[in-house]
């Protein structure tokens, strides 16, 4: 018997969206000179016309947060600092299911990531920051040292809450004033965002957010009046934001790429491994910086695995991003499907043996099956390159040291994933791994107080925990 | 004997085969219970799934104060869920003590329902400590009275002190009085299994054995069904096919007493062991209080409303 899941839509009506948006600068809406559309990637629909910030606007927002940091807020006590972050926590808690609505609209994310990771998450960043904000000097951070003062954060597409969380809460729990710019295709939480912080009285200034496009990020960037930059996107925009700020006095943290390695020994828990592995490279359509998007196995049960695998792959229900049974939504933009078409049609011509999950795909939107290629060797692109979509390569490995010599073969290192019974094992992989995270038996898992960062071309400095902390205060490890 | 070629009914072999088994992890396997909870359920397809769930349920009562009287209003009830709406479906089968498995099916067959089948829970349940001639006896006696299906219990001290051995050689001894003439179902009491690796190896043991069914619990020890354990059933029973290509079914129990619940089981089953096992001769769901709420569930969504409990029978 076939047991269809009808369609379960999560209502649209708890969101209000705009015509048009302006910049939020100083604590108040800043009409743009020029303006774009912002689409819903699932469908192609215009959801609303975001401004695209000029090098003035961007000065605007610097000048304003400079002026808030020296008048008032460098001054404020860590308390009072924690007491905003905690109403903005408890804001955010409280129209969790307008973010969540909103955020799948504009990114394409299905509705049951969006409500039970994203927002979830992104209140427990300011819950946690909150927290610290008045007990720095027992974070084992150096408190003796200032913050920066004015912080520029640009943040990418993939978690447009969540990242912004990541970077406000720490920045502002630290001491910081904020000049923000969300990713081109995904401003509005952002600009949700600025009215909660309105709504929870933080004082004008503190939080500034200009949209717009990589010119809007590069005025940030380039702004003489900004201390700290902290950018989370591609390891190619990372490197020309390096060089751009090493000549100034500004300081840098960067999360950029990743190609994950995901071993699986033989010795492991099979059906969770497979779960694993598909949380791995599929949350999020596998637009996932530390994506587990290199899966390793151990040539013993290789056939084993690959079998369960695409059993459980058919049963990837991808669709109607806001149907809370939807599992993998709309790929972002056009772009970023041209991007892994790219890379899968070179991933076939190399001879790699590509399978995709029998789905069908809406006619409207940008979307592409889950997918995953056999056979592929360190050798080819799409072990090399990162995909950032739902395409996992498959690699294996005969002994344990090959693994690993294969996992850090990579001029990446953000994250690895290690799948065994044995515990010794576990232990002895993860001191071989050159990778800024390290899950063992899961994957994909996030909390604000574990640091957060890569090794090697995959960033510089860590966000969340304690270690976030210091990338916000001068003179701290950077 | 050859238990499906994969074990030849000695020690060493039933051991090796249970060994190699891989492992379950317990944080991993109740995520994805967890998630697979989180599916929405509504409109035609909460119709479809309340629906089959009748159909699939083993209408049960075990209890010391059981009489001819209460099993009889059970059997009618079984038969016929709502009298008012003839459209719904009769449960899976009506589930009694050894004893009452005669008045039950005469009760049925009198009411017109003789393929409502009678299960009995059988070999000294719930605690299944009695000597195996009793065991055996208790068996035969429910099948003589009419009982199509037997839900016997395992020894689970024996497993637990890892006399494997024992616990599949009397699952054998069993289905060799069950022969053609009753379904078996082996419960596991998960409850007192406790890990998910000891579930995981139990299920294969008593496929191994001949269980037509694996079944989580008594429904006397609480935890019974949770949503972990029963995913890591259905795990076992589609593995089991990918080596055997034979189906066997399974039967959480316990615990399970509302629509909502059922659902989840529903789905479960599907995005676990696959639509196949959608079906009452692969899925039942042993519970006593979860047909009224399917009933009234199923009024609701007919009329739109929530009738008064009144407007549903009591059993």
């Amino acid at each position: 018997m076939n047991f269809e899941y009808a369609a379960a839509p999560e209502s649209r009506s708890v969101v209000k969206i705009d015509p048009e948006y302006g910049h939020f600068i100083n604590g108040k809406w800043v009409n743009g000179s020029s303006h774009f559309n912002t689409i819903n990637p699932a469908t192609e629909e215009v959801l609303s016309r975001i401004a695209l910030g000029t090098a003035a606007d961007v000065d605007a927002a610097v000048k304003a947060a400079r002026n808030t940091f020296d008048k008032s807020w460098s001054k404020l006590s860590g308390r009072e600092r924690g007491k905003y972050l905690f109403r903005i926590a408890r804001i955010m808690q409280e129209r969790a299911r307008e973010f969540a609505v909103l955020e799948t609209l504009d990114n394409g994310k299905p509705i049951r990531e969006s409500r039970d990771v994203d927002v979830p998450l992104s209140a427990a960043h300011f819950f946690y920051h909150a927290g610290w904000a008045d007990k720095l000097e027992y974070a084992g951070v150096d408190t003796t040292t200032a913050p920066h003062g004015v912080v520029g954060q640009i943040i990418p597409w993939n978690f447009p809450l969540l990242m912004l969380a990541w970077k406000v809460a720490p920045a502002l729990a630290t001491g910081n004033t904020v000049v923000l710019k969300p990713a081109e295709t995904t401003s509005l939480t952002a600009l949700l965002f600025a009215q909660v912080c309105q709504q929870a009285g933080l004082p004008d200034g503190v939080v500034n957010i200009v949209t717009g496009d990589g010119s809007t990020g590069s005025a940030i960037v380039n702004h003489p009046g900004i201390d700290k930059i902290a950018f989370t996107g591609s390891t190619e925009v990372g490197k020309l934001i390096a060089r751009a700020v090493a000549p100034t006095n500004k300081s840098l943290t960067l999360e950029l790429g990743g190609k994950g390695a995901n071993i699986v020994f033989g010795d492991a828990a099979i059906d969770e491994t497979v779960e694993g592995i598909v949380n791995g490279i599929f949350f999020n359509q596998g637009h996932v910086c530390c994506a587990g998007s290199r899966l390793i196995l151990q040539e013993s049960i290789a056939d084993e695995v690959l079998e369960k695998l695409k059993r459980r792959m058919d049963k990837i229900r991808v669709g109607d991003p806001l149907d809370k049974n939807t599992d993998l939504g709309a790929i972002n933009s056009a772009e970023q499907l041209a991007k892994i078409r790219e890379l899968t049609a070179a991933g076939e011509a190399e001879g790699a043996g590509r399978w995709s999950s029998n789905c069908a795909l809406p006619e409207n939107g940008f979307w592409f099956a889950p997918t995953i290629f056999t056979g592929v060797t360190q050798a080819h692109r799409i072990a090399r390159e990162e995909i950032f979509g739902p395409v996992l390569s498959v690699l294996t490995f005969r002994t344990p040291a090959e693994a690993i010599e294969k996992a850090n073969n990579t001029p990446f290192g953000l994250s690895a994933g290690i799948w065994s019974e044995k515990g010794s094992n576990i232990l002895w992989a993860t001191q071989q791994l050159r990778a800024g995270v390290i899950w063992a038996n899961t994957f994909n898992k996030f909390d604000p107080a574990s640091p957060f960062g890569g090794y090697k071309e995959s960033g510089w400095g860590r966000e969340g925990g304690r270690h976030g902390l210091s990338a916000y205060l001068k003179g701290s490890a950077k | 004997m050859s238990f499906y070629g994969l074990v030849d009914g000695s020690d060493s072999s039933l051991r090796n085969y249970l060994k190699q088994l891989p492992g379950v992890d317990q944080v991993g396997a109740e995520a994805r219970a967890a998630m697979l909870a989180t599916r929405s359920i509504k409109t035609t397809s909460k119709a479809w799934a309340i629906d089959t769930a009748i159909s699939m349920v083993d209408l049960t009562t075990l209890e010391g104060a059981d009489t001819p009287g209460k099993v009889q209003a059970l059997c009618s009830k079984a038969f016929r869920p709502d009298p008012t709406d003839l459209t719904v479906p009769h449960v899976g089968a009506v589930c009694v003590y050894n004893d009452m498995v005669g008045i039950a099916r005469q009760h049925l067959d009198s009411i017109g329902a003789l393929q409502l089948p009678v299960a009995a829970v059988s070999t000294a349940f719930p605690s299944g400590r009695a000597s195996m001639a009793v065991k055996l006896q208790d068996t035969e006696d429910a099948i003589v009275a009419g009982a199509a299906e037997i839900d016997m219990v395992i020894d689970r001290g024996a497993f637990l002190s890892g006399r494997l051995i024992e616990v599949f050689e009397e699952i054998v001894a069993i289905r060799e009085v069950c022969g053609d003439r009753a379904h078996l179902k082996v419960i596991l009491e998960t409850g007192e299994l406790v890990t998910l690796d000891n579930v995981r190896k139990a299920s294969y043991l008593a496929m191994l054995a001949g269980a037509d069914f694996i079944k989580t619990s008594t429904g006397k020890v609480a935890p019974a069904a949770t949503a972990p354990v029963v995913l890591v059933m259905l795990e076992a029973v589609r593995d089991f096919y990918d080596l055997t290509k034979v189906r066997i079914g399974v039967k959480p129990a316990g615990g399970i007493r509302t629509t909502k619940d059922a659902i989840k089981q529903l789905v479960l089953v599907n995005e676990t062991a696959g639509p196949e096992w959608l079906n009452p001769s692969l899925f039942r769901i042993g519970a006593s209080a979860l047909l009224n709420d399917l009933l009234m569930q199923r009024m609701k969504m007919s009329d739109g409303y929530y009738a008064s409990p009144n407007y549903v029978t009591i059993d």
